[in-house]
């Protein structure tokens, strides 16, 4: 049976990486954004756990990071939502091109 | 028996007056201040009273001589070595005298000033500002160190600011008290640097190490200040002169008197308090506080003061006879008496029979305080009747102001030194001192005495005789006890203070000096000032054409005179067309070009940038993104690449 390699993972993790870049920059709606930056996070997690198991599996630093991780995005999401809902409120919108006020 | 608490209480009760009245006057005690001011000032003259009658009695004398003493002495700065500056409290003759002069005549004028300031609206106001002037002075003739009168020196200078820019919504008012503080604050920029320069050579700021370092032949400091020599004049004399430039600009000495006549702007009383007692004799204190330096180490110094004394004195009489504000007559008058006891003291030696015009000096400047308070507290009854200052205002008033009348009348004669008025005895000690050592100085004074003879009885029969106005009759009364108590009491004084025998209490070494009256001596002065009077009563006793037929034959005198010399235009014309010109314009121009010039570039350029880059700033979130991304890559890119 197929045993997948590092090399793999790394690569999978790269291309999440990416497509959450892509959407971080290219969506207008804070709803997706906010789904991108947690591909992103999760890109960065995955790289954890393979690190750890391919290269020190006898250690589990890497597990407990990615645990921290995704307490953070956890709290990250709760503050976002806060933000996009009250901006909602106030724009009517949840399109980040409708809230620019606040420039030069 | 010296317990110091009491002394030090004599300024703290005018402080703590001060303070009272300037915290609480103005809203919860307003119709009590003056009486709270005068019941402090009160418990400060008993208190000054009895301190001077135990030095002068019971302890000051050991083995016949006066001692110097300290009886509080608290150090408040120490520098390197020997150099402190303490606050202490320094008890001598001269500082016991001064004393009693401060407190009698400002409690005279407190008293006076509870009638004259009556209705005033910032009476509590004007009574803080008197007991801060009492307090500066009482504490500055007491102070046991060089740099603590210096700092109660400035305190003077700044109480008089306040005290003459009173009325500080008249224009006149406030142009007058910058003069004064101006000038003053001018002159003691020398007192100042001849601070330094004693301290510097004599490694000390304490008045008593300080005289005796200075004075005792052979001394490392001594001879080290006397080897220096700065254009031909030793370094010593140099601060001396400093020193008396100083004194010069707080007296009103030549060249520094403008500023004197101009403070008559404040309230009538304020010019009694600096003329009499206060601002003005300060200078002379000094002089008499540092006399053993000046006349034992440097002469050149003390024959400056004798002249700078002698051409004020003459300079100031012959302006005052042409002036018609008598407030401003009678501020001539101090100039000129001031004068007097600086040539008195410019003539002296150290110790003996030959220390006689210290004694003078000191004996003139209390008899002075008398009948010069005396006499501005009259002017200013005769103010308050007229509601003017112009002697063509008034005339016939010795029926309306009787006890005015006497009282102006006796101070006349008190300075004309008519025997047996207080004056009279000083002046004769001052001229015979003068006799002894400089005929030209004696001259001179005979001639002064003379001519102020002749202002003060111009001014006393174009009050109190001459023709009457008719407008008097509807006038209100004299001003009722708290204005006559002070004139009589200075009357009393002026009449009685020349009996005292004042050599024994004041002489330049401390062993009292016997007054040797010579009566040959008083001939010449006497029938001076006898003719001044005569020449008065003639010309002005009644209405008549006389003195302005006299004032036209020698009009260009009479106009130089009644002009003050032209010293205000000199002054004028040095500072606007030289200073301003050619220092002050030029320095503006630099601030305004290139010092701003700094600053406004600094402020342009950051604009520009901030205009041209202030695009980044767009207000989308996900640009901001992509430059974040750009720059961690660039980081990335540096770290990986670059930073082995």
């Amino acid at each position: 049976m197929f045993e997948p390699g590092l090399i793999h993972i790394l690569f999978i993790s790269t291309a999440l990486f990416f497509i959450g870049v892509f959407g971080f920059f290219t969506r207008r709606n804070l709803i997706t954004i906010l789904m991108s930056v947690e591909l992103i996070l999760n890109s960065v997690n995955l790289n954890f756990i393979a690190f750890n198991k391919y290269l020190w599996p006898d250690k589990l630093d890497g597990l407990f990071f990615t645990i921290f991780i995704i307490a953070i995005a956890a709290a990250e999401a709760a503050v976002a939502i806060a933000i996009i809902i009250n901006l909602y409120r106030s724009h009517h919108s949840i399109d980040v091109s409708n809230a620019e006020e606040m420039k030069y | 028996m010296l317990n110091a608490t009491y002394i030090a209480l004599i300024p703290l009760l005018p402080l703590a007056g001060f303070i009272i009245l300037g915290l609480f006057g103005r809203k919860y005690i307003k119709n009590s201040s003056g009486i709270i001011a005068t019941i402090l000032l009160l418990a400060a003259t008993v208190l000054a009273i009895y301190t001077a009658y135990g030095y002068f009695f019971e302890y000051g004398k050991v083995n016949g001589v006066y001692e110097k003493l300290i009886p509080l002495k608290y150090t408040w700065l120490q520098f390197s070595g020997g150099v402190s500056i303490d606050m202490g409290i320094m008890l001598d003759p001269i500082t016991c005298m001064m004393l009693l002069v401060i407190t009698f005549i400002s409690l005279m004028v407190h008293i006076y000033s509870l009638a004259y300031m009556k209705g005033e609206e910032r009476v509590a106001t004007y009574y803080s500002f008197l007991g801060l002037f009492t307090f500066s002075m009482l504490a500055l003739v007491i102070s046991s160190n060089i740099f603590q009168i210096y700092i109660f020196w400035e305190l003077v200078g700044l109480s008089s600011f306040l005290l003459i820019g009173f009325y500080y919504d008249k224009p006149s008012a406030v142009a007058a008290c910058k003069k004064a503080f101006i000038v003053t604050r001018f002159a003691d920029l020398g007192f100042l640097i001849g601070i330094l320069m004693l301290s510097f050579y004599s490694g000390t700021l304490d008045f008593n190490t300080l005289i005796e370092r200075l004075t005792s032949p052979g001394s490392a400091e001594l001879s080290s200040a006397l080897s220096m020599s700065f254009m031909g004049i030793s370094v010593l004399t140099w601060a001396m002169i400093l020193v008396f430039i100083g004194a010069a600009g707080k007296s009103a000495m030549f060249p520094l008197q403008i500023w004197l006549p101009d403070a008559m702007e404040g309230p009538t009383p304020v010019s009694a308090l600096i003329h009499a007692a206060t601002m003005v004799v300060a200078g002379v204190f000094l002089v008499a506080r540092l006399f053993p330096i000046f006349a034992l180490s440097a002469p050149e110094a003390l024959e400056l003061v004798a002249y700078v004394g002698a051409i004020s004195a003459l300079l100031a009489a012959i302006i005052a006879c042409a002036q018609t504000d008598i407030k401003r007559v009678l501020a001539f008058s101090t100039i000129s008496q001031i004068g007097y006891m600086m040539f008195a003291l410019g003539v002296s030696k150290y110790g003996g029979e030959s220390g006689l015009g210290y004694t003078a000096s000191m004996f003139h400047l209390f008899t002075h305080a008398m009948f010069k308070a005396l006499l501005f507290l009259g002017a200013g009854s005769v103010i308050h009747f007229i509601h003017s200052n112009e002697m063509k205002d008034m005339g016939g008033l010795r029926k309306y102001l009787p006890v005015t009348h006497v009282t102006f009348l006796v101070a006349c004669l008190a300075i004309a030194g008519i025997p047996p008025f207080a004056g009279f005895f000083s002046k004769e000690e001052i001229l015979s001192a003068a006799f002894q050592n400089n005929m030209i100085i004696y001259w001179i004074g005979l001639f002064t005495s003379g001519l102020t003879a002749f202002y003060m009885f111009r001014l006393y029969f174009g009050i109190f005789w001459s023709k009457e106005h008719e407008t008097h009759a509807e006038h209100h009364d004299e001003g009722g006890f708290a204005m006559l108590l002070p004139l009589i009491l200075l009357g009393i004084g002026a009449a009685a203070a020349g009996f005292i025998p004042f050599g024994n209490f004041v002489s330049s070494d401390g062993s009292a000096l016997e007054s040797h009256f010579n009566l040959n001596m008083t001939i010449a002065p006497v029938a001076f000032s006898l003719i001044g009077i005569v020449t008065a009563m003639w010309l002005y006793k009644t209405q008549n054409n006389k003195p302005d037929k006299i004032a036209a034959s020698i009009s260009g005198l009479y106009k130089a005179a009644y002009h003050k010399f032209y010293f205000d235009e000199m002054y004028l014309f040095v500072t606007k067309k030289i200073l301003f010109n050619l220092i002050a314009k030029p320095a503006a121009w630099i601030d305004k070009n290139v010092v701003d010039g700094l600053v406004n570039a600094t402020g342009n350029t950051t604009v520009f940038v901030s205009k041209k880059i202030k695009r980044i700033q767009s207000g989308k979130v996900q640009q901001y993104a992509v430059y974040f991304l750009v720059g961690a890559v660039a980081m990335a890119v540096l770290f990986i690449y670059w930073w082995k």
